[in-house]
């Protein structure tokens, strides 16, 4: 497993500093909205104030007079092509049901018309200016709404496609099964159930949507966007206005937060449409209010977990379904879905008999589309309390029970194959595996054996701990593709041009970690440019936890051929066999030690001797998706008299193989955690009764602070993937999986109370505690 | 418009802005865009910057109260090329993610750090409990600001 032999790395595994780190401790211009704006048309949204209506008129000409407006954009002046807004890759798995501006708007917030003026002030006015005449139609404003016999139906129109059946609400229907799951439960000595419910909530980047854009001097449509997709935004935006992809050049500059909320096509095709008509950069960033109305959530869900086992503790059947809500459009709905059963279920490889099925509805809600953790989050919920159920029921120690069912090196699950990104999945074995080590480690770290089931008192709080475990994935198998060119230049350094997207995750360090180690050069010899459509070959971008295994393979393939290159040009000048040289301290070193500098090699490549360019490119499709694995402990103090949960220690060890760069891999857990303890605890949009969001802020929309967040211990429990760029995995996600049902699990061990809906707001947990006593008899 | 003077980073500036101009409007304005916009509601920090020496929300001050006010920006922290303590540790403990929230993140430290010498990790975390970070989980700003600290500690004692 992680014992197998490998040469020492030099530079991967090295905490390196982040290749663009001076310039953004030092407050650089690096954002799409820090470039100089002016003579830059603003743009501002117009939303609709209702849940469910059809514009009937719209009139724009009080507006238009206003001065300093330059154009008013409506259903009635703009191209009505329906398109998915999800950025994925083609053809998307998201249904083809949203248009620039429809006559029907579907949500509270949904898109009316946009105003471009020479001032925010001024588009401003003329918002308010526009006079639309709207005819309210009922609303649905929950899954059980979208599901009633007679429910108005979201999307009547009839030029949507992909939609499972409209006329229903549904926007997709998942249904795999291995074995026979009924005649698991029949066998099954003991059968527990648990159904849970998840919050709308939001990813809360700090800088919020926003794109700028102009035509440059060849009048091609240039857009610096904050994405995490910049070559489905080019096609989207090509598909969106009509016109050929040669025509768009998308640049991602710094983003400043992505978690999912920027795999969309969210503003890109407005500011676009006004550059192309008026000829004019055009600039649009949404306010935080904006945002939490009409940006992208995560999918709320209801899923219900049944699980069968033998008195052995094995697990025999697990049957999960999952109703989700995709809000007014169907942006992910399908593929959200399909992970919740598809990063869960293949865990528990053991169940003989297993089942998945499921739909995504609409509402005339938020829209969520890709959030972190992407339909696992959710589905790890049910799934981990049922398990602790379970570990009762049998009274077995939920460590154990999890021992005993653990998929482990050389195991597959049939799941893998059955259900994959929407649709059928690729077959795997798991290659490295060290979750049984996480498990030993965060139990060891938290004092499970000592403090599980004391319920340590101290005052009205109740401490208890409790635990979880997961997997993820490491981007979509045989469908995510990842391209990197690298060239060198006479002085010994590189350009490493990769499509990869650096939403702050810190992708560029480690692609150039991965590169630099098989150049034998520092990390600080690479020149990193990624995500620029006209410079850097494709990438699907930031999503699926693909980075690192799929973009950061491709790098690894293009730097060997470099590698090839180099060896080539210095075999004459060194007069040994390429075979007998290796690349070490930024020379090419022979086997008697005689060497020669790679600027020297570049210098004789450029300017002396056969010249070319020494340069390569290469690709990566995956062709399975390793998962990282993870081992979640928890101390939380339940106050019983207020029904405050406080989470005093969080540890999470976390195998996800070879972490190129630690300090940033722990970065990444930390911040998955700590965003998963506020989805957990705090987080959660409110919708008033006409499906408004009535908390659109940060004050009002609680994400932790430097004084929520626990004593947090991520441990990175080294193993060694043999399919991955220097025995890589992802990180990116998983870590987000963990809060919820761990915390949940930990309140109970405290106070013996289950609570299956989120967040465990203190009212919730009190109004639990207040149901316990009545059910104990106590009161 | 009206006429503003004040000291940005050191320099003496005179300005226009409008009445209803914020600091973080004028600063951006005039091209210290590394002062963040990230909620314009005092809610997220991402604009801190430091007048008089405090560290404030420039997205709730009315640029007309930062008259004859001296403004520390992010851009004038580092001394040329050499980068102050706090952006070097930053750096060192991997604290910086996406960056967006690092510079209002570095000069709530930096106030910290200026009228506190030896801050207990719940000063730290007090200090830039104004400052919201979606990427970092905070465990490596914390740690960051404690570098700097014995840093700068040492420093002076040299």
């Amino acid at each position: 497993m992680s014992d197998r032999p490998r040469e020492p790395f030099v530079v991967v595994g090295q905490s390196v500093r982040k290749v663009d780190g001076v310039g953004l401790v030092k407050g650089n211009p690096k954002f799409v909205a820090d470039t100089d704006l002016s003579g830059a048309l603003h743009v501002r949204i117009l939303g609709s104030p209702h849940a469910h209506a059809r514009i009937l008129r719209m009139d724009v000409s009080a507006a238009e007079q206003i001065p300093g407006v330059v154009l008013i954009l409506t259903h009635e002046n703009t191209p009505p092509t329906r398109h998915t807004t999800a950025g994925q890759g083609y053809p998307e798995p998201s249904p083809y049901d949203a248009r620039m501006f429809d006559t029907k708007v579907r949500f509270v917030g949904d898109r009316v018309a946009a105003v471009a003026a020479e001032t925010e002030e001024a588009a401003d006015e003329a918002l308010r200016a526009i006079h639309v005449t709207y005819e309210e139609l009922p609303a649905v404003l929950s899954i059980d709404d979208a599901r009633a016999e007679g429910a108005p139906v979201i999307h009547d129109e009839k030029d949507s496609t992909g939609i499972y059946e409209a006329g229903r609400n549904i926007v997709a229907d998942v249904d795999i099964d291995v074995g026979d799951v009924e005649r698991g439960f029949a066998e099954s000595d003991v059968v527990v159930e648990t159904t849970c419910e998840t919050q709308y909530a939001q990813h809360a980047p700090i800088e919020t949507h926003v794109v700028h854009s102009y035509l440059d001097s060849d009048d091609r449509l240039v857009l610096r966007t904050s994405t995490q997709v910049p070559f489905h935004v080019r096609r989207i935006v090509a598909q969106t206005l009509g016109i050929p992809i040669r025509r768009i050049r998308v640049i991602k500059p710094r983003v400043g937060g992505g978690f999912g909320a920027k795999q969309e096509v969210l503003l890109e095709d407005i500011a676009g449409w006004i550059t192309l008509k008026t000829g004019r950069p055009a600039f649009l960033s949404l306010s935080r209010a904006e945002e939490f109305v009409a940006a992208r959530t995560r999918h709320p869900m209801r899923v219900r977990v049944k699980l069968g086992a033998k008195r052995d503790g094995v697990l025999h059947s697990i049957e999960m379904e999952a109703t989700s809500n995709t809000g007014a459009y169907g942006a992910h709905g399908l593929t959200v879905l399909a992970n919740t059963g598809s990063k869960t279920l293949p865990l528990y490889n053991k169940a003989q008999n297993a089942r998945f099925y499921g739909q995504a509805v609409y509402t005339n809600l938020p829209v969520p589309g890709a959030y972190r953790g992407y339909g696992a989050t959710q589905g790890y919920f049910p799934l981990e309390t049922a398990m602790d159920e379970l570990a009762e029921r049998l009274g077995l120690d939920p460590v154990e029970l999890r021992r005993r069912n653990h998929i482990r090196v050389g195991e597959t699950s049939p799941i893998f194959e059955k259900l994959g990104e929407g649709r059928e999945g690729v077959s795997q074995t798991v290659k490295s595996c060290e979750l049984e080590r996480c498990i030993a480690i965060g139990a060891e770290r938290i004092g499970w054996r000592e403090k599980r089931g004391t319920r340590r008192r101290e005052g009205a709080w109740v401490h208890g701990v409790g635990m979880s475990i997961m997997m993820q994935g490491s981007g979509i198998p045989q469908i995510d593709m990842a391209a990197a060119t690298i060239k060198m230049n006479e002085d010994g350094s590189f350009n490493l041009l990769v499509g990869a997207t650096d939403i702050g995750t810190g992708s560029d360090t480690i692609l150039a970690q991965i590169a630099a180690e098989v150049l034998g050069v520092p990390a600080s010899r690479m020149i990193v440019t990624s995500s620029d459509t006209d410079l850097t070959p494709f990438d699907v971008g930031a999503y699926a936890s693909s980075t690192t295994y799929v973009s950061g393979m491709a790098v690894q393939r293009a730097a060997e051929k470099v590698r090839e290159q180099i060896l080539s040009v210095a075999v004459p000048v060194l007069k040994a066999p390429a075979e007998g040289l290796r690349l070490v301290d930024e020379h090419v070193v022979g086997p008697g030690g005689a060497r020669v500098s790679l600027a020297q090699v570049c210098q004789r490549a450029m300017y002396s001797s056969d010249q070319f360019q020494i340069a390569a490119t290469a690709s990566c499709v995956p062709s399975e998706s390793p998962p990282p694995f993870l081992a979640n402990f928890a101390e939380v103090a339940v106050d019983v008299e207020t029904g405050v949960v406080k989470v005093v220690h969080y540890v999470a060890a976390v195998d996800c193989g070879v972490a190129i760069n630690p300090l940033m891999a722990e970065g990444q857990m930390e911040g998955a955690i700590v965003n998963g303890i506020g989805y957990a605890l705090s987080e959660e949009m409110l919708l008033s009764s006409t499906g408004r969001v009535r908390n659109p802020s940060l004050f009002d929309y609680k994400i932790p602070g430097a004084l929520d967040v626990p004593d947090l211990d991520v441990i990175l429990v080294g193993s060694y993937e043999p399919t991955g760029p220097m025995g890589a995995k992802s990180v990116g996600e998983i870590g987000i999986n963990g809060p919820i049902p761990t915390i949940a699990n930990a309140i109970y061990d405290a106070v013996g109370i289950r609570l299956r809906k989120t967040p465990f707001a203190p009212e919730r947990v009190l109004a639990a505690l207040q149901g316990e006593k009545v059910r104990k008899g106590e009161r | 418009m009206m006429s503003l003077e004040l000291t940005i980073n050191g320099e003496r500036r005179a300005l226009a802005a409008h009445p209803g101009d914020t600091l973080l409007d004028v600063l951006r304005r005039e091209g210290y865009v590394g002062v963040k916009k990230g909620c314009g509601s005092g809610d997220c920090g991402a604009c801190t910057v430091l007048l008089n020496g405090r560290a404030v929300n420039a997205c709730l001050v009315l640029a007309a109260r930062a008259e004859g006010a001296s403004i520390l920006t992010i851009e004038g922290l580092a001394d040329g090329d050499r980068l102050h303590p706090i952006q070097e540790a930053f750096l060192d403990e991997g604290a910086v993610q996406c960056g967006y929230c690092t510079p209002g993140m570095v000069l709530s430290a930096y106030d910290l750090l200026s009228r506190n010498a030896t801050p207990s990790e719940g000063e730290i975390r007090e200090a830039i409990s104004g400052n919201l970070c979606r990427c970092t989980g905070y465990v490596k700003q914390i740690r960051a600001i404690q570098t700097a600290a014995e840093r700068m500690r040492s420093e002076r004692d040299e």
